[in-house]
């Protein structure tokens, strides 16, 4: 796989992220949140779009890119045993990257444009398949994550706690008493 | 312990399927002296399996074996049912409610429906008083023998508060087969959530530690996991003589029986019997009626969540930890026959309720987006859950054949089930959806979501009981009305579903079939 990324960082969006050609994949990094994410298969575009869509999709004021990120991980990692979703990927990062007037089309790069127009593009391609894919990668990775569900009030396993008969499974404070 | 017999062995009773109906039966006849052969397709875990993480567990237990769902039902998981040593008891909520006597005459109490094809059962439901006790003290069901009820969890108190504020009286933390106490071997509820991923510490009822070991003990119970049933074997006087299986192993083996029984669940229970055709049973087998594999119900239901004003953490303690049973009788007046009953259930987790109400609801912000976050998935602490479960309509258009083409992977047919609402079922749901709503709303709920139906857990009627052979598949007592070596014994036999989780009914109709079969076995009559 050709690499179309050269060696520059973005500023986009809501995604402070670097992007770094390495070999087939790339590599994201953010040095703001001091995190960064190494694909294999994707390119650096491709990532970077879908971590933007992403959150787009989700968006979540008190979350970081990172938890983000971890969408585009699983994602790559699936694509290492399945090259059909590479293309879809890729596939549908171009087709975000149509800008669609009354009288032209015309292309800028779906990480390069200004977020209103980012989200007019994704509901142009809602319920298409490959919307659907980074969708259902984006539930179950960002809200699958019980880092990020505990932050939603997700209490996850309970039974090595003991369940919550002594932690609170009838402590509702706020209801009037019947 | 642990009994092992002879493939050869004629004088077993195979039971296929270890779940309420197949653990049931084989337990009460190993008691009884009986030699029973058991028959499950899926694997034995035990507690140290079951893990408080829905998706590991939905691996672990489900029957994912490809089904084909056409009409109402998803395609692809048209069921969510499971496929394990004490099937879907493992899964199941533990709510154990008794049918009401009009939901056993469902025929002459709601008189001709148009489409729905009604009948009375063929017990009087004064004789069920007695199985339904013995049921629910083997189960150590809850609010019976003198068992306290569960305490209320915060899910629970949301909904009985706006209950009770409507004006319903009879809320209360239910019927529930999960130990309120130590009991029988077992510990008490720790109120760990996940009832429905299996209990990790086994104080929910399932046979998978009850009544299979109780079996087992006896010396004359054979269990044999990963045994895939093909087909059922029958003479030329038209008995059944043994059941074809495959092992873990991929080898095929048959075991003969004196009898057999099924409990398979609605989809494999009519799947053995329509596979088992052969020239003296063209259209399959028990099947004179054409009945194999019709009137297949799952029951009116739906969800509904409501947004709180204040937290709930809705996931903490049993999920159905309470109900409110004053919708459950029949009353012409509201339009629809039959009932139904609101329990709590909160939503299988942050990403299931974050993908289910933008997939399902249409009170739905969308599916994503700004709003969509801020008023569904950043809500997630402040919401209650229900569930509506009621009696739908037996339709004979409902039910399961063998898909024309398409095998799994032991060769069989796969099974297309089909299912569509009855305009019956479709305004009780209205009018359950109307209620669930205004119980969060009298708990000051400013937004409700309203859910239409997940994959089907209560899967009824494909091998009905009918007083004439012609109207049914089996009797009263299970035995089929073709083949009386040849029992059904799950929740395919429900003439109609009345509203009530079905599992108590099931292990009650066990029981009562066990001592019936016993009786027969010692009389020499089978």
């Amino acid at each position: 796989m050709s690499n179309k990324v050269s060696r520059r960082t973005f500023i986009q969006g809501s995604a402070t992220a670097g992007v770094v050609v390495s070999g087939a994949g790339a590599i994201l990094t953010n040095t703001e949140e001091a995190w960064a994410l190494s694909t294999e298969v994707l390119s650096g575009d491709t990532a970077l779009s879908i971590l933007i869509m992403a959150r787009t999709l989700y968006p979540h004021d008190f979350l970081g890119d990172q938890y983000y990120a971890e969408v585009v991980a699983n994602l790559d990692e699936q694509a290492k045993t399945d090259s059909s979703l590479v293309e879809k990927l890729d596939n549908g990062v171009k087709e975000l990257s149509k800008v669609i007037e009354s009288d032209r089309t015309y292309n800028v790069p779906f990480k390069d444009q200004s977020s209103g127009l980012q989200l007019q593009n994704l509901k142009r391609i809602d319920g298409s398949d490959f919307f659907e894919t980074v969708r259902g990668a984006t539930l179950g990775g960002l809200y699958g994550n019980p880092r990020v569900a505990a932050l939603f009030g997700w209490e996850g396993s309970s039974v090595e706690h003991g369940g919550y008969i002594n932690r609170g499974f009838n402590d509702i404070g706020w209801l009037p008493k019947s | 312990m642990a009994k092992k017999f002879d493939l050869n062995d004629d004088s077993v009773v195979v039971i296929i399927g270890s779940g309420a109906g197949g653990g049931t039966l084989g337990n009460e006849l190993a008691q009884k002296g009986v030699n029973v052969v058991c028959l499950e397709a899926g694997k034995k875990l035990s507690l140290d399996d079951i893990e408080n993480d829905w998706g590991a567990m939905f691996g672990k237990l489900s029957w994912v074996d490809k089904r084909q769902g056409t009409g109402d039902l998803l395609a692809g998981l048209p069921l969510w049912v499971c496929k394990t040593v004490g099937g879907t008891t493992v899964h199941w909520a533990g709510a154990s409610l008794r049918f009401k006597d009009h939901e056993f005459r469902a025929r002459s109490q709601y008189g001709e429906i148009e489409g729905a094809n009604l009948l009375d059962w063929p017990i009087d439901p004064n004789e069920m008083e007695r199985f339904y006790s013995m049921a629910e003290d083997k189960m150590g069901t809850t609010g019976t023998h003198g068992i306290p009820r569960l305490p209320g969890n915060n899910n629970y108190q949301v909904m009985e508060y706006g209950a009770k504020a409507l004006g319903y009286t009879d809320v209360h933390t239910g019927n529930m087969s999960i130990n309120s106490q130590p009991r029988d071997g077992r510990p008490g509820c720790h109120q760990i959530g996940f009832c429905m991923a299996g209990c990790a510490i086994g104080a929910k009822w399932s046979t998978l530690y009850t009544e299979i070991p109780k079996a087992e003990a006896t010396g004359r119970f054979e269990l044999r996991s990963e045994s895939m049933v093909l087909k059922i074997n029958h003479n030329k006087e038209g008995k059944a003589t043994g059941v074809v299986y495959v092992d873990a192993d991929g080898n095929t083996h048959e075991q003969k029986a004196r009898v057999v029984a099924i409990a398979g669940n609605s989809v494999e229970t009519p799947r053995i019997l329509l596979n088992s055709s052969s020239n003296m049973f063209s259209d399959g087998m028990a099947n004179s009626s054409g009945q194999v594999g019709k009137n297949f119900m799952r029951h009116m239901t739906g969800t509904v969540y409501g947004t709180m004003p204040g937290a709930v953490h809705f996931d903490r303690g049993t999920q159905m930890a309470g109900i409110v049973m004053d919708e459950s009788g029949h009353d012409d007046s509201r339009g629809f026959a039959g009932g139904y009953y609101m329990q709590t259930l909160p939503g299988f987790g942050l990403g299931a309720i974050a993908g289910n109400i933008g997939n399902m609801s249409v009170d739905s912000p969308g599916k994503w987006g700004r709003n969509y976050t801020r008023e569904v998935v950043e809500n997630y602490k402040n919401m209650a859950g229900m569930w509506l479960v009621g009696e739908d309509m037996p339709q004979e258009k409902n039910g399961v054949t063998l898909h024309s083409s398409e095998k799994d992977q032991y060769g069989l047919p796969i099974p297309v089930v089909h299912f569509e609402d009855h305009p019956n079922d479709v305004v009780m749901r209205n009018h359950a959806f109307k209620a669930g709503s205004s119980v969060y709303q009298a708990g000051g709920s400013k937004k409700q979501y309203q859910l239409p139906p997940f994959p089907s857990t209560h899967n009824l009627g494909t091998c009905r009981m009918s007083e004439n052979a012609r109207d049914g598949v089996c009797s009263s007592t299970g035995a089929t009305h073709d083949i009386s070596n040849l029992f059904i014994s799950d929740g395919s036999s429900f003439t109609t579903g009345a509203a009530a989780n079905p599992t108590l009914t099931i292990v009650a109709l066990a029981i009562r079939q066990a001592e019936n079969m016993s009786k027969l076995l010692s009389q020499n009559s089978i």
